[in-house]
This record gives C-alpha cells, structure tokens and sequence, in this order.
C-alpha cells in the first residue's frame, strides 16, 4: 500500500478513534480515558492533534489571566473564562514545557467555562488555550515569563 | 496525601463558585531525591466534580499542575444548600473525596 493512502487511513483511525472518546467522555458518569498520548507528546501541534483540534479560529472572547512575570515557576496561577457560547471544553497548552498539553477541562449540566488552576512552567513560554464550542475549536495566547523555570530536575 | 483536600463553595450571584485546594505532590517523574534518585512520576490524572450529583466537571492533568493542586470552577443555577463533591484519582491508582454545601 503507499504511503499517501497509509496515511489517509491512519487520518480516518485516528478521528474515529477521537469521535469515540469524545461521545465516552460526554454521556457516562465516569471520567473519561486518560489522553496518554495528548499528555506525553512533545510538541504543542501534537498535542492539539490528538485532541482533535484542527485550525483553531483566533478568538477574543478567550480570557487567560496569568502573571505577566512568574516567580516562581512551579505554581503559576492560570485562569481561563470562555465567553464563547456552548463552550465544551478547555484545554491549556504550556508551549515550551517538556510536555506541552498540561490539562483539559470539560463542562456538563451548569458549569461555567471558567477554570482557575496552577502549572507548571518549564521557563518564558506562551500559555495557550484551546476551547471547543459548538464542534469548533478557538485559541488565545498569552506569553508568561518566568523567571525560575518549575519543571524539576 | 499529607493533608485532606480543602473545599469552599460560596455563591456569588446566581453561580456557586467553587475553590478546591487537594493535596499531592504531583512529581514530575524529573526531581532527584536528597540521595540522588530521580523520584518516580506520581500525579493526579483525574479529577471529576459533581453538582447535587449530576458531573458538571471532567478534569484531565498531567504531571504539569502544580504541586497540592488548585482548581476553581463555577456552577451556574446552583443554589445555597447544594451539594457539591470532588473525587480525584492519580497515577498510583489512589483516590480521594470531599463534599461540601454551597454556603449563601
């Protein structure tokens, strides 16, 4: 088989795979599986890939509320709010981290799409964040610097 | 697990806003001990949060929270005497819970 039609194969796994954790995630009371490879890639367009996240609209109802300096670079308080209607989820990627994707959010029965939470950073990095509404996907960055890299080690 | 988790659920308009403080020492897998050794990967991977029981919050982490996570979410419709929980499950298999009523 080529190499173009292995791939287009491994494309249409890969979504239904997607397409299949989602639909979990969403309708039981158990926590949905684990993203192992969303959480272990190396780079952050890996990383959004296997979140199923493909060309992100640029969006300013994002808000990241972040320290323009960090510290300390192991307890960075981050805060995302969507004023996105129908969002779904967030997802926030620490671009120069090790490992990009940091965590994922998803909201059901109430929930604002708000979260406050602290990462990580390795060093000055741009905080991404992801949201999914309506099927769409949108993004906003912001950059932090930090002053003593968080990572360990 | 040092400590419990601590919780506090307060409305603020018509949401109850909802701060958890857990306990864990998230390791990255990269910290080297005081005799040298790279102390093993051992973090919180999921967190999953309950409004009167229904899930409103599915949370998935990496290594990358901070040490003794923060989380802070809100509940839109929730009122005054609602129950809220957080169950949080890591990468050693270990769990713990907390649940606590939206003070007005």
């Amino acid at each position: 088989m080529n190499t173009f039609r292995r791939s287009i194969i491994k494309l249409l796994l890969a979504s239904s795979a997607v397409t299949a954790a989602s639909l979990l995630g969403v309708r039981t009371a158990f926590a949905a599986v684990w993203n192992k490879t969303g959480f272990e890639s190396k780079s952050s367009s890996d990383a959004l890939k296997t979140l199923g996240v493909s060309a992100p609209t640029a969006s300013r109802d994002i808000q990241i509320t972040a320290p323009e300096i960090a510290e300390n670079g192991a307890q960075v308080p981050i805060t995302v709010t969507s004023k996105i209607p129908n969002t779904q989820n967030i997802s926030i990627v620490v671009d120069k981290n090790p490992f990009p994707l940091s965590s994922t959010f998803e909201f059901s029965s109430g929930a604002e799409s708000y979260v406050s939470t602290r990462l990580k950073m390795g060093q000055t990095s741009n905080v991404i964040a992801v949201i999914k509404a309506d099927g769409k996907y949108y993004t906003a960055t912001k950059e932090v610097k930090v002053t003593i890299g968080g990572c360990g080690g | 697990m040092a400590e419990p988790m601590k919780i506090r659920a307060k409305m603020e308009g018509d949401a109850a806003d909802v701060k958890v403080l857990m306990s864990h020492p998230m390791e990255t897998g990269q910290r080297k001990n005081e005799k040298g050794e790279l102390v093993p990967v051992h973090f919180i991977q999921s967190v999953i949060a309950t409004h009167n029981g229904k899930t409103v919050l599915d949370v998935q982490w990496s290594q990358a929270v901070s040490r003794n996570p923060f989380l802070g979410f809100r509940v839109k419709g929730a009122k005054a005497g609602d129950k809220i929980t957080i169950n949080w499950t890591d990468t050693a298999g270990d769990k713990s819970s907390i649940d606590t009523t939206v003070a007005a």
